[in-house]
């Protein structure tokens, strides 16, 4: 019988010929993420009371979240979680300015087909846009994968999303993960596995595939992977330097559902206040009042993300009742970017510029909203309270869709621009 | 663990996300667990905190605890005391969350026959919750599941595996 991607590399890596979903397993995962929230996870670790992690190569630790400290107890976790990269010998440590972690880690060649990757971040299924299995874990689960090397996890239930059509100019993966989130809704993947596939999905860049699998949280899921590819292969070349065998479902293996979507005549897609599922055409939004605009975060932060706004404010001016802010998603990109002359284009038409890092998106720093006030973001969450205020209001698009507002002052179709 | 509790009832929707039972703004800041607590719910309903005693039961709709993979939004809720989370369906992080920490989590839809203030009792070995509308089935946890809950919670399951004794 046919299996699927979940299926096979859970069975691979627990050693098991074949497993089904509702099974568990106990892996060695081939990478642990943890962030900023390393510093309690390593108090629960020495809570265990083990002296050492037992594989110090299987941590990969980036300081993303609140960079640089925000306050004395910021830089107090920071300091703590240096000290304790180096009591460990954790060489793969990536420190304030690097970038986000879901950026980082495929960067430096820790995402590769076929890994299982756990982490203590629920974005953490981006990579499997590199064809991983990856998943989202607390923080305690966190420190016991430290100490112990391994962990249970449950055969997931697959779903199959197929995606058909090419998209129209301005039309990006962000607004296709965004029309499926609010077709599938906030659960509609829950517990599942997630197979993007179909033409659209093939013809998408590394960026795109990562914007899918990233909000493919949103709707539950506990992974979501796009098949490997000539694309990925070229992406990993340089980057992951040993071998590594590239996991495929079968073509007979068993869906709970499968979901197909043309996207031909797609609009831009908005999802308003304060649930992800409370999608939208952007025509029904137009006209509505912004007070800030975020371009950046583990979503659409990439260079293409940022050269698509560019492309929009080039050589003009944002509104003046509107700040935008940028935040390239790694060092890397900024880099790149500054190359391209992006981020002159960007600043030029007044956009703040940020650090590499997660920036306003968790309401820590940099960019939190007042009361009554508005933010259209390319992020992924727009959850009541996120970004400051509990009485602010949080709209989410693609980076196309809040450079054209950031132009006019209010949401407005890129199209259009 | 305990094989059947009762508790009075504090009853919420569908799709309540992490970031409205513990905000994102308080996660690297706060890890008092007593200082989490008084935050539990801030931004869903800022009564909880308040009024919330020893025992009392979280009765939800569909796929609590969604959004954030932040642990904060579990330990929050056990320190000002919840017993029990009872919901249609729970949110995957925040299901091993609430393993991992101890606090017994049941999915079926009690949600449909109590209300705020009533009581419900939920009975581990026989698998059902009690409210005044009605008695609901929950299927049995898996024995590795199970052992983490009877172990106090993964820390202490950890230590176990392991062989650390005191």
């Amino acid at each position: 019988m046919g299996q699927t991607f979940a299926e096979k590399v859970l069975a691979r890596k627990a050693g098991l010929e074949a497993v089904t979903p509702g099974q568990i397993v106990t892996v060695r995962p081939d990478r642990l993420l943890t962030h900023d929230n390393t510093a309690d996870i390593s108090q629960k670790f020495h809570r265990i009371g083990v002296q050492r992690v037992a594989d110090p190569t299987m941590s990969v630790i980036v300081l993303d979240h609140v960079t640089p400290a925000a306050s004395e107890t910021y830089a107090a976790n920071h300091k703590l979680i240096r000290e304790f990269v180096a009591e460990q010998g954790i060489a793969a440590f990536y420190d304030v300015g690097e970038g986000i972690c879901h950026q980082v880690l495929p960067e430096q060649g820790h995402a590769w087909p076929g890994a299982v990757i756990v982490g203590s971040d629920s974005h953490t299924p981006t990579y499997g846009a590199f064809g991983a299995f990856a998943a989202g874990i607390g923080r305690t689960e966190a420190a016991a994968v430290m100490a112990t090397g391994q962990i249970w996890l449950r055969v997931p239930e697959s779903i199959k999303i197929r995606i058909h059509g090419t998209l129209p100019p301005h039309v990006t993966a962000k607004d296709v993960i965004l029309h499926v989130i609010g077709d599938l809704r906030a659960d509609g993947a829950a517990y599942c596995s997630v197979e993007f596939t179909g033409e659209t999905v093939r013809a998408l860049s590394i960026a795109g595939r990562m914007t899918l699998t990233n909000m493919a949280a949103e709707m539950g899921a506990k992974n979501a992977v796009v098949e490997p590819d000539a694309t990925t292969r070229a992406w990993l070349a340089g980057r992951v330097t040993h071998p590594y065998a590239e996991i495929h479902a079968d073509p007979d293996a068993t869906y709970s559902r499968v979901v197909e979507y043309d996207v031909s005549d797609l609009a831009p897609q908005i999802a308003k206040p304060h649930t992800v599922d409370n999608v939208v055409p952007v025509t029904e939004v137009v006209g509505t009042q912004i007070d800030q605009c975020l371009i950046g975060t583990c979503t659409n932060g990439r260079l293409e993300d940022l050269r698509a706004a560019a492309d929009i404010l080039r050589g003009r001016h944002i509104a003046s009742s509107v700040r935008l802010l940028v935040l390239p998603a790694s060092r890397a990109i900024l880099l790149e970017a500054l190359a391209e002359g992006i981020i002159s284009d960007l600043v030029a038409s007044g956009a703040t510029l940020l650090n590499p890092g997660c920036g306003p998106c968790l309401g820590a720093h940099q960019g939190c909203m007042a009361p009554g006030e508005v933010t259209l973001s390319t992020a992924n969450r727009n959850f009541k309270g996120r970004m400051g205020s509990k009485e602010a209001f949080i709209y989410l698009g693609s980076p196309a869709t809040v450079a054209a507002s950031a132009l006019a002052g209010v949401i407005s179709d890129p199209r259009e621009a | 663990m305990k094989t059947k509790i009762t508790g009075r009832v504090w009853k919420y929707g569908d799709d309540v996300n992490t970031d409205v039972i513990f905000a994102g703004k308080y996660t690297y800041s706060i890890s008092d667990p007593a200082e989490m607590a008084q935050h539990a719910l801030e931004d869903l309903d800022p009564t909880f905190t308040q009024r919330v005693h020893p025992g009392d039961i979280i009765v939800a709709g569909k796929n609590w605890g969604c959004g954030s993979s932040r642990e904060q939004a579990v330990i929050c809720l056990k320190q000002a005391g919840v017993a029990a989370i009872v919901a249609r369906s729970f949110a995957r992080i925040y299901f091993r969350n609430c393993i991992n920490h101890a606090l017994p989590i049941v999915t079926c839809d009690a949600v449909d026959g109590v209300e705020s203030g009533e009581e419900l009792t939920i009975d581990f070995a026989a698998g059902t919750v009690t409210t005044p509308g009605g008695v609901y089935t929950f299927p049995p946890f898996s024995p590795e599941v199970l052992e983490i809950l009877e172990d106090g919670g993964l820390i202490p399951h950890a230590r176990k595996q392991l062989g650390i004794k005191e």
